[in-house]
């Protein structure tokens, strides 16, 4: 099966994992909607803020000054909130990879090996030579790692001259291919698994619906919940196609060589991904919410005004978790005004949330799911599990000590591959001795 | 019949491990990381002994079966002693995390108590220790047949999830009382922990004779409950206090 390119590029660089962006910008609350802001759109609600901000001249220095606040009160306020986003990340991460697990081990065709291999690992293991399995899933890792690199530099470059029409219509072109076609696959299989008699309108009706309500909710607007549970069922179509259709060695290997590559990109000066994020961010932007997770929850603890109708309004809104709709632009403007007004004095309580790039997903996932997939053996599977989670940990404690856009993949990657050898190998046969005579340690 | 055992047997040795979870530290974010940091750390020790286990294995004769068991029994009395050197290494580290939380909180205190963190950090061992027992076990259990057709014993699965959950206890009441003796510097407190981690190594080593190794299993997992009790701070009034209190709510509704 030849994958398309777009989702090649679509999960390359969703692998970086970004912090909440400094509370010092109470507007950038507008862009953790999850809806797309159409560039038009985003031009226009920035255009209109800044007469908004014009007329509130009074609470913008003061916003300012809150903006300096010393870093010590920053630093208080990241770490506080830190045990709660790493959670706000288990979560999700934990989901993915059970969703991947309890597939891998129900339905068997994520597990058999077909003759069919991706375009991007042309090279096909022969399992009888070592050597050569060795060297062909070098090879298949250097080709994939460059398509990925040079679809990365792609994107940079179109992000960068501002082709947003082009990058859209790519990660739309994926995400059509993702929720339709793989989910439709994935459907199938199930079906055939647990032999279930399904009829063909049933059939596109459900695809339907799925595929049509994934689109809105992820490239455009819809609740907070419902896109992040789309966002991880994508992630784990993906990761299964991945453990379905990379040869044995070369995941592994593909593997160890995308978490150097997502450490290069995201660390290096000149990376893709860091110039991806930079100019995001410099221009005020969120990145694709295509390809990436958040978990923002924006809430504002405690009204400094509460008569204040638009606030309480937008507080409405915002608890609900639906994006509000920025039809009318009047009301828009005064709710934007509103929110700026009493943000100014509430800003010290937002949180922000934090975001992982779904390409993190994918590959944890895959690492988890290959663990499950080969042999019978729950233990390694449970110790990669644990190693992820450890690893994200550590990420995140990272993200909170230097406040940048870190890559999400080495360590926890590290320490899956880490774990999946040495508890397969070491682990598996002294447990399984102990369980054969009952030892207990 | 294979489906009653597989629920059976998951609910004996998971039930009040996850019961503890749910009620306990499922709310608190920082109570979970230390419980995953927990069961990373009973994972890192387990990994260390299997790695001394097998460079003996690989380096005697695999023929001789009495040689290969006495290894084996080797490496259950290094696993344990090792999982409480980690055991040890987990405290050192939380103590520094918990000053450095107190240093960056509003009023100097953290969040956590190291006595909370003691107990997480044990349910964490536990439920970690307990996993790794059971669950090949739970899944074989599911499986077509069952085991005995060589001469096991029948009871096998049942008696896997009544030493898991035993265990699964013991290592939450070793957390809490080991802790509580490094806290106070206490080190016949470590000695007996290790020795009764031993002492119920050893007595698993007893297994198929069941009646030898659960009994007093459970015996020691009781004294250990009463014993991390009064260490935690548990008084009898304190018992007492609830009892009545409840019977007087009762008596009030």
């Amino acid at each position: 099966m030849n994958t398309s390119d777009s989702e090649e590029d679509s999960y390359n660089e969703r692998s970086a994992l970004v912090q909440s962006e400094s509370p010092t910008i109470p507007s950038y609350n507008q862009d953790h909607d999850m809806s797309l802001p159409q560039e038009t759109d985003t031009k226009r609600v920035s255009r209109q803020r800044r007469p908004v901000s014009s007329g509130l001249a009074e609470p913008e220095p003061l916003e300012r000054e809150q903006a300096s606040t010393p870093d010590g009160e920053e630093e208080e306020l990241t770490l506080k909130y830190g045990a709660k986003h790493v959670i706000m990340l288990f979560i999700p991460v934990t989901l993915c990879m059970v969703v991947v697990v309890a597939t891998i081990k129900s339905v068997s065709f994520y597990t058999e090996k077909s003759s069919q291999r991706l375009i991007y690992t042309p090279f096909e293991e022969d399992p009888n030579s070592v050597g050569q399995r060795l060297l062909y899933s070098l090879l298949n890792t250097i080709v994939m790692i460059s398509v990925i690199v040079f679809m990365t530099i792609i994107l940079v470059v179109l992000y960068k001259y501002r082709c947003y029409k082009f990058i859209h219509g790519w990660l739309i072109l994926s995400s059509l291919m993702l929720l339709f076609w793989f989910s439709f696959m994935y459907l199938g299989e199930v079906f055939k698994t647990y032999n279930v008699a399904m009829d063909y309108p049933t059939l596109v009706m459900i695809i339907w619906n799925f595929g049509v309500v994934g689109m809105i909710c992820i490239h455009w607007k819809g609740p907070l919940r419902l896109q992040q549970a789309y966002l991880i069922v994508i992630s784990a179509l993906m990761a299964l196609i991945f453990i379905k259709y990379l040869p044995e060695w070369s995941a592994w290997v593909i593997l160890g060589a995308i978490s150097i590559y997502d450490l290069i990109a995201v660390l290096c000066p000149k990376g893709p991904l860091r110039m991806l994020v930079e100019t995001a961010q410099e221009r005020n932007e969120p990145i694709f919410p295509a390809l990436i997770y958040s978990s923002a929850m924006v809430w504002m603890v405690g009204m400094a005004d509460s008569s204040n109708p638009d606030s309480a309004d937008e507080r409405r809104r915002n608890e609900g978790g639906a994006r509000a709709q920025e039809g009318v632009e009047s009301e828009d403007d005064v709710a934007q005004g509103g929110r700026r007004r009493y943000s100014a004095e509430e800003d010290l309580e937002e949180d922000r949330g934090v975001k992982l790039g779904l390409g993190d997903f994918i590959f944890y996932s895959v690492l988890v799911g290959k663990a499950a997939a080969t042999g019978g053996d729950w233990n390694t599977t449970l110790a990669c599990f644990v190693a992820i989670l450890i690893g994200l940990c550590l990420t995140l404690l990272l993200l909170a000590i230097f406040k940048k856009a870190l890559p999400a993949l080495p360590i926890s990657i590290t320490f899956g591959l880490v774990f999946y050898f040495s508890t397969d190998n070491l682990v598996r046969p002294f447990m399984d001795s102990l369980a054969a005579h009952q030892y207990y340690i | 019949m294979t489906l009653a055992v597989f629920f059976g047997c998951a609910f004996i040795a998971f039930g009040p491990s996850f019961a503890l979870f749910v009620f306990t530290v499922a709310k608190d974010p920082l109570r979970i990381i230390i419980l995953i940091a927990g069961a990373f750390f009973w994972l890192l020790s387990l990994l260390l002994s299997s790695l001394v286990w097998f460079i003996a294995i690989k380096a005697s004769n695999s023929q001789d079966l009495s040689l290969q068991r006495g290894l084996l029994i080797f490496g259950v009395f290094f696993s344990v002693l090792l999982q409480e050197v980690f055991r040890f290494a987990y405290y050192r580290l939380l103590r520094k995390a918990n000053e450095g939380l107190a240093a960056i909180s509003d009023d100097d205190s953290s969040t956590i108590s190291v006595r909370q963190m003691a107990y997480v950090a044990g349910l964490g061992f536990g439920i970690m220790s307990g996993a790794f027992s059971m669950i090949n076990i739970l899944s074989d259990s599911l499986g077509p047949g069952t085991v005995g057709i060589f001469g096991d014993s029948q009871y096998y699965f049942i008696t896997a999830a009544l030493m898991t959950l035993a265990l699964t206890l013991l290592h939450t009441f070793w957390g809490v009382v080991f802790f509580e003796g490094c806290e106070k510097s206490r080190w016949w407190v470590i000695a007996a922990v290790v020795g009764l981690h031993l002492l119920v190594a050893g007595l698993s080593l007893l297994n198929p004779l069941y009646e030898g190794s659960l009994p007093p299993v459970y015996v020691i997992t009781l004294m250990m409950g009463v014993w991390a009790f009064f260490s935690s701070g548990g008084t009898l009034n304190s018992l007492n206090a609830l009892c009545t209190r409840r019977k007087a709510e009762a008596e009030s509704s």
